[in-house]
């Protein structure tokens, strides 16, 4: 639902304001927030996360579920480990590291009906 | 082996900071299966319940929801319970007994056998779980199950616990702890009650002959509850 | 013998439209619940963590088996050649297909996570009685898809023979798998019966032929279609069979409990203490769905008789799922044999049961699904014949 929505939200955006699209956009649609707090580089190149995070995060799923392999390096809690917010500890939330890019690009995320979108202990958060 | 040296192992060295969260037991650590190591068929994990020692206390009910984030909203027939006491008396002679009960982690589990889509399955190590990635919520395994063991989460749920995820439209029942023994720890009921309860519980490998649980079982008398279904419970009581 | 005109129905009047308004407004209502309980989680219903199975799977598992029954008239026709049956064929097997498509709606739309329906088709579990029940419920679709191509297209009408055979075999198959459903359940007594398999199948029989008969009876008479008496005299008696034979069914199933020393408790609750299920069974089950119909089939020869018969049918065929679905939840589990058990999960007590607004509604928008798919087809195809007057009906063989 939310992605049918948000899709058409897009839609109807996108046509109203060719003129000056790119100014309107920036004020209607919150561009996603990539604020990392912690340095160092994340599992894979940029382009690759970007691209196939989800599939990564899917076969550790799978293999941390089933097979009781809870390698850390792909896996959910590992990337809030890193992607959450110092603020609210959360990858959730407006300017929540999934949520906020997940809804620029109209995708609903499954990840959170279940799993807490909160970083283990906020102290890990230190540099 | 070093807990530090393991961890670098799997993660490499971005992640490691992230990694050596406070908290970790470095002595229960020093047992625990590696991250890199599956769930084996070798072992089977179990619990042996003696319930000459159960009292009237609910420690490991307490500790069970507090440590899996099962929390209620006031609606007892709808509230997800994954462990509970039950209160026995014989219908003949009025003998009372008290126990605590949960999903037995059946060798045959009839949850398992009916489920379509597969979501509920039985690890390596005979720890019965629900896969809510699959879960479509039909509810059949709650149909299934002998013991009354599992719980359909009937509302959104939030303020999960990491490494405990639970949600709305799917069904859940007792884990064993598996994130507890997958680093190497007993199970929260176990835990509790041997510190804070009766000290009736036992949680440990049935298939490992140095285990204390393996030696009980194989000397004391024991049992299974509704033996007659032959499911081969892993969860096995004595005194009933 | 003559050969059979079919003819769309016209579809015009404001009566058509407003039967159609009535049904939208019902599947409407269903949808609205279904999101709700979706959207609010399942604790607005009357179902909890003992009764997990509620009113929309009574719908559902009616609907379903009713579908099964209902291309009862079809397989009389083609199977056994019976030439009185043929030109109501392919009205049975129209709504073999609406009736399940109305009932696997409601199933589907009361899952937990029907968002997810896509995982039921992806992955399967092949000991489960479930996944197999999948296939088998697209693979009736096929087979009566195929099977009513045979009906519809001359020069195909020689295979209608095969293909018939292949549907009967396939719906019997079909039933058992309904019914073992509930019978594999090892672990709730009220299901450990070898004889929920047979009776699910006779079940279907008769709840599909009542249906079968309303839709007809309603059809012809309010496209002023002529139905004459041989037919309704043959329905009628094959209703008859049918309902006698369910209650034939019902009763075996009980006596052979009661012989049975522990199963007595159960019987003791559901013919006499059990409070909503013996008197649901008492007066639903065999009262209004048994003993009325007989009398009402049986003792006059109108046509109004007959149509409040089957109804009859239809309600104590409810009434029979509702004791078996929801009694058989509500009944404790033993799981200590010989002790009072108690807890505060409602261990050794009756579960506490009361239907929901949502999911009657969710039931009743996925029978209006099944009989709204019916109306649009009858208007869309010729399904039905231009008569069904005694002088157009072969008689001669039937
Ligand atoms: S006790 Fe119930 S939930 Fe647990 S494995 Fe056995 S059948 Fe499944
Ligand atoms: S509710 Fe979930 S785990 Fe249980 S049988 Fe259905 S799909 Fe499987």
């Amino acid at each position: 639902m939310m992605r049918i929505a948000a899709g058409i939200v897009v839609a109807a955006l996108m046509a109203a304001g060719c003129a000056d699209a790119e100014e309107k956009r920036a004020r209607r649609i919150a561009l996603p927030v990539f604020k990392i707090e912690k340095g160092g580089t994340c599992v894979a190149p940029i382009e690759e996360m970007r691209r196939d995070h989800m599939t990564m995060l899917l076969h550790q799923r799978d293999r941390t579920v089933r097979q009781g392999l809870r390698e850390p390096r792909n896996s959910l809690g590992n990337c809030i480990e890193c992607h959450a917010s110092r603020e609210t500890g959360s990858v959730l939330g407006k300017e929540g590291f999934c949520a906020s890019c997940h809804a620029y690009a109209s995708v609903s995320i499954d990840c959170f009906e279940c799993h807490t979108p909160l970083r283990r202990q906020r102290t890990a958060a230190r540099p | 082996m070093n807990p530090h040296r393991r961890q670098l192992l799997g993660w490499g060295a971005a992640a490691a900071g992230a990694a050596l969260a406070p908290g970790l037991r470095l002595i229960e650590l020093a047992q625990a299966r590696s991250p890199q190591e599956a769930a084996s068929k070798l072992q089977r994990w179990g619990l042996l319940i003696d319930i000459t020692k159960c009292t009237d206390c609910d420690v490991c009910v307490t500790a069970c929801h507090e440590e899996n984030g099962v929390s209620g909203h006031g609606r007892p027939a709808t509230d997800a319970q994954w462990i509970r006491k039950v209160s026995l008396r014989d219908k003949r002679t009025g003998y009372a007994q008290t126990l605590p009960l949960m999903c037995q982690h059946c060798e045959d589990p009839p949850c398992v056998d009916v489920c379509p889509t597969g979501a509920s399955f039985r690890r390596d190590d005979g720890i019965v779980l629900v896969d809510k990635h699959t879960c479509i919520g039909c509810r059949y395994c709650v149909m299934a199950c002998p013991y009354g063991a599992r719980s359909v989460v009937h509302e959104a749920v939030s303020g999960q616990k990491a490494g405990v995820p639970r949600g709305k439209g799917t069904v859940e029942s007792c884990t064993l702890c598996v994130h507890r023994v997958d680093r190497g720890q007993t199970p929260a009921c176990v835990e509790a009650c041997n510190r804070d309860g009766g000290k009736a519980m036992a949680f440990g490998d049935l298939n490992d002959p140095a285990a204390e649980i393996h030696r009980r079982l194989k000397s004391e008398p024991s049992s299974q509850v509704r033996a007659d279904l032959a499911l081969n419970t892993g969860v096995r009581y004595q005194g009933l | 013998m003559a050969r059979v005109h079919y003819r769309e129905i016209e579809g015009g009047s404001g009566g058509y439209y407003a039967l159609l308004g009535a049904l939208a407004a019902l599947i409407f209502a269903g949808l609205v619940a279904a999101w709700t309980m979706e959207h609010e989680g399942h604790y607005v219903t009357g179902m909890s963590n003992r009764i997990v199975w509620g009113t929309p799977h009574v719908f559902a598992v009616f609907l379903i088996v009713a579908a099964s029954g209902a291309l009862n008239v079809a397989s009389i026709a083609s199977v056994f050649g019976r030439d009185l049956y043929k030109p109501l064929a392919r009205l049975s097997g129209l709504l073999a297909v609406t009736l399940l498509a109305g009932g696997l709606a409601v199933l589907v739309l009361d899952l937990g996570r029907p968002d997810r329906l896509i995982v039921a088709m992806t992955h399967y579990n092949f000991k489960s009685i479930f996944a197999w029940n999948i296939f088998l419920y697209t693979g009736f679709f096929a087979v009566v898809g195929v099977y009513m191509w045979t009906l519809f297209e001359r020069r195909l009408n020689l295979y209608s023979k095969g293909v018939g055979l292949v549907a009967l075999l396939w719906r019997l198959v079909l039933t058992t798998g309904t019914g073992s459903i509930f019978g594999f359940l090892v672990a709730r007594e009220p299901y450990d019966s070898a004889l929920l398999a047979p009776l699910f199948i006779v079940m279907s029989f008769s709840f599909g032929l009542a249906i079968f008969v309303l839709v007809l009876m309603a059809a012809c008479g309010w496209t002023g279609r002529a139905l004459g008496e041989v037919v309704l005299k043959r329905l009628r008696e094959l209703l008859g069979v049918f309902v006698a034979t369910v209650l034939y069914f019902v009763a075996v199933h009980h006596l052979t409990n009661l012989y049975i020393a522990r199963q007595h408790d159960l019987e003791r609750f559901f013919l006499w203490e059990g409070g909503v299920y013996p008197a649901l069974f008492w007066f639903g089950q065999v009262l209004i769905g048994g003993l009325l119909p007989l009398l009402l089939l049986f003792g006059t020869a109108s046509r109004r008789a007959l149509a409040a018969a089957a109804l009859c049918v239809i309600l104590g065929g409810l009434a029979q799922l509702y004791v078996l679905i929801i009694g058989g939840q509500a009944y404790p589990q033993r799981i200590f044999p010989d002790k009072e058990v108690s807890s505060s999960f409602f261990d050794g007590v009756v579960a506490a049961y009361a239907p929901s607004l949502p999911e009657v509604a969710l039931g009743a928008g996925g029978v209006a699904l099944a009989l709204a798919l019916t109306a649009v087809a009858l208007k869309v195809l010729p399904f039905l014949p231009r008569s069904l007057a005694d002088g157009d009906v072969g008689g001669s063989t039937a």
